[in-house]
């Protein structure tokens, strides 16, 4: 069973290489990026079962034991994250093989978007699975370099002006990061997560506190919380549709999942954390007001992405068993609905030709099925019953009112904070749906990747994998009595530390 | 004499008269230091490969050398011929060095230890007698090819860019 852990990571480089060889023969690429993301989901169905029925799962790498060698660690939180992430990577990539294929004919080949897009995947895996500070480091950068091509490749001028923004920022956190785990390092003399666990409750308060906010900032980057999160709007909107998906679904959750896991693992607290309750309650109405004022489609999705963040930092600054198993659950579900969402922008675009609302409209009467495309994920981000992310934010909610006034008064601030999101999507919905048809604008800059206004041209993969997504979002709510199960323990788990530490380290300390 | 002629005469028209760049850039001291050396350091990188597992070396700093190997070989021939050192394209290169590197990670699993875990070979070879090595020595050469594939691409693809900024700069000269 063992065994297993490990593939998540080496099975996608193993494609990218293949992709790499074979970057002549585009049927290849093509075959071997779904075959790995299929035995990826695969394998995280069966890592997720088995962690939930056995407790953590460790994988020793190269046979050295856990303070001195890597461990990867598959426990339920990661299991289920990363089993998440490969469906949306998966449909993402049907999407994305298909329309190029539409806008570039079949035999187009390229040697980086297959082998960076597994690469991405790889890193993703290893950030979830990895039980040691410096190998999350490790992650994150092959995760961020393979996005850094991905956001910047075949693209103009001003595209990738704003993709330096991304670029520089996210240099500069991953620069604090090695900081911070050299403190670490320094202070401790491990960078394995089990093991410092026990170790820095040793160490002075202060220096205790300085690191735990300086991993703070740096997850707080990685994440998109507010005010670290100005990067996010500027860039995300001008990667092509599926890359923009990806993005949104991902990169910002393995972030938070980071900032959740050394949180709670690391820094233990007894109450809710003030500071982060202020920092989410920002999260949550900067994204959201910021999106009311965006007439850029993707602009205020990204806006949207920004302000849901801050609910699960709220679930995390709760700091208890129920908050902490809520952020889990809304995690879960924010990674599906905002990379459908991201597609479904990329769908209408091709449609009307532009991302801007107000020049466009009409589309429920062109195309009535996008429009159900649509309205399924943006309930669902809203919340309201009986979708996932109703069932994510009550178990937030519940958590929020169960812990004292001030975590009440805050979820408070997250029903404010679904409100606006229900009237932000509200008016994409009139703007894009309703009203009169417009004609669809010509594409202002046709080198790009990105291809408007083609809407005879959109494959039915490419509606087959976003309402994958939706059907998988869909789940998500159908399952949600087991699933809530599964995050409650996961919850447990990473509050007790215990389960953890046990199976990493042997025997307890 | 003849046979030294032989063995000695290049083969292939590399920083030769007419197969090379203009002779204005030419640099004649540093052509011949990079024929001399381009060969050694090749030598020297598999060597540094081959020790790396308990000595200084090892895949990365090996492909290093010989990524330099070609840089030295770049500047002073220009990108003339370059195809010739490596006949596969350098994506292949990078490929073939990564999954090298992979199934070597991969492999321990199949007979149940963890991924990356390592043996020592002991093989009695004609002639050497015997020689040890860990399996960890394939890891170290998928890093090697990645690492050469990578330099070797750079210089395909920013070379040639580099190159031609060089000729239309020229064209300006009086």
């Amino acid at each position: 069973m063992t065994a297993l852990i490990a593939l998540p990571v080496l099975l996608p480089i193993l494609g990218a290489a293949i992709t790499v060889i074979g970057s002549r023969s585009p049927t290849l690429q093509r075959v071997v990026g779904v075959v790995v993301l299929l035995a990826v989901s695969a394998i995280a169905v069966v890592l997720l079962v088995e962690s939930d029925a056995r407790g953590p799962l460790v994988a020793e790498l190269g046979g050295w034991a856990a303070p001195v060698g890597i461990s990867l660690v598959a426990d339920r939180l990661s299991a289920l994250l990363l089993l998440v992430s490969a469906l949306v990577t998966l449909a993402v990539l049907v999407y994305a093989i298909d329309q190029r294929i539409a806008d570039y004919g079949r035999g187009t080949v390229s040697t980086t978007f297959h082998p960076m897009y597994l690469m991405l995947s790889a890193g993703v895996s290893l950030a979830y699975l990895t039980g040691d500070l410096f190998t999350l480091f490790v992650a994150f950068e092959i995760m961020l370099t393979a996005s850094y091509v991905l956001i910047t490749r075949r693209t103009s001028a001003a595209k990738i002006r704003a993709g330096m923004t991304y670029v520089t920022v996210s240099l500069l956190s991953s620069l604090l990061f090695l900081t911070a785990i050299g403190l670490v390092y320094a202070a401790t003399g491990t960078v394995n997560l089990a093991d410092l666990a026990g170790r820095i409750e040793l160490l002075p308060p202060g220096l205790v506190t300085v690191l735990g906010l300086m991993l703070l900032v740096v997850f707080g980057i990685k994440a998109a919380m507010v005010p670290l999160h100005f990067w996010l709007p500027d860039s995300y909107p001008n990667a092509p549709g599926p890359v923009a998906a990806l993005f949104a679904g991902l990169l910002t959750k393995v972030g938070f999942y980071a900032m959740l896991r050394t949180q709670t693992l690391l820094f233990h607290r007894e109450e809710p954390w003030t500071l982060l309750l202020v920092l989410s309650v920002a999260t949550m109405l900067v994204g959201a007001l910021g999106a009311l004022a965006q007439n850029d489609v993707n602009r205020l999705l990204s806006f949207l992405l920004v302000s849901h963040i801050g609910f699960m930092l709220f679930g995390l600054a709760v700091f208890d068993a129920a908050g902490v198993s809520g952020a889990a659950l809304y995690a879960a579900h924010h990674i599906t609905v905002l990379a459908t969402l991201f597609l479904v922008s990329g769908l209408i675009t091709r449609r009307t030709g532009t991302v801007a609302l107000d020049r466009m409209g009409g589309l429920a009467r062109t195309a009535p099925g996008l429009a159900v495309l649509f309205a399924i994920p943006a309930l669902t981000l809203a919340g309201v019953p009986p979708t996932a992310g109703f069932v994510a934010k009550l178990a937030l909610l519940q958590a929020g009112v169960a812990a004292g006034p001030w975590t009440t008064a805050v979820a408070g601030v997250v029903i404010i904070a679904s409100l606006l999101t229900l009237y932000a999507l509200a008016r994409v919905w009139v703007r894009v749906f309703w009203g009169e048809p417009k004609p669809a604008l010509p594409d202002d800059d046709p080198d790009d990747e990105v291809v408007v206004g083609t809407a005879e041209r959109t494959p039915v993969p490419m509606y087959a994998a976003t309402a994958g997504l939706v059907a998988v979002s869909l789940a998500i709510a159908v399952f949600a009595g087991p699933l809530s199960a599964v995050t409650g323990r996961a919850g447990v788990d990473l509050l007790d530390r215990e389960p953890y530490r046990t199976a990493v380290l042997g025997v307890g300390p | 004499m003849t046979i030294f002629d032989e063995w000695d005469a290049p083969r292939e028209p590399w920083m030769l008269p007419g197969a090379c760049r203009r002779g204005r850039t030419r640099r004649l001291l540093l052509e011949v230091a990079a024929r001399t050396l381009f060969p050694t350091m090749l030598v020297f990188s598999l060597y540094l490969l081959l020790v790396g597992h308990y000595s200084p070396g090892g895949g990365f700093a090996a492909g290093l050398v010989a990524g330099l190997a070609f840089v030295l070989r770049h500047i002073a021939g220009g990108s003339v011929g370059f195809g010739m050192p490596v006949p596969v394209r350098p994506p292949v290169v990078i490929g073939s060095g990564l999954a090298i590197a992979v199934l070597t990670a991969l492999v321990p699993l199949l007979v149940g230890s963890p991924a990356l875990s390592s043996a020592k070979l002991a093989v009695d070879i004609p002639l050497l007698g015997p020689v040890s090595a860990q399996t960890s020595l394939f890891l170290d050469i998928g890093v090697y090819l990645l690492i050469v594939g990578v330099v070797v691409d750079l210089l395909r693809s920013l070379g040639a860019g580099i190159e031609r900024d060089m000729r239309e700069a020229e064209e300006w000269l009086p």
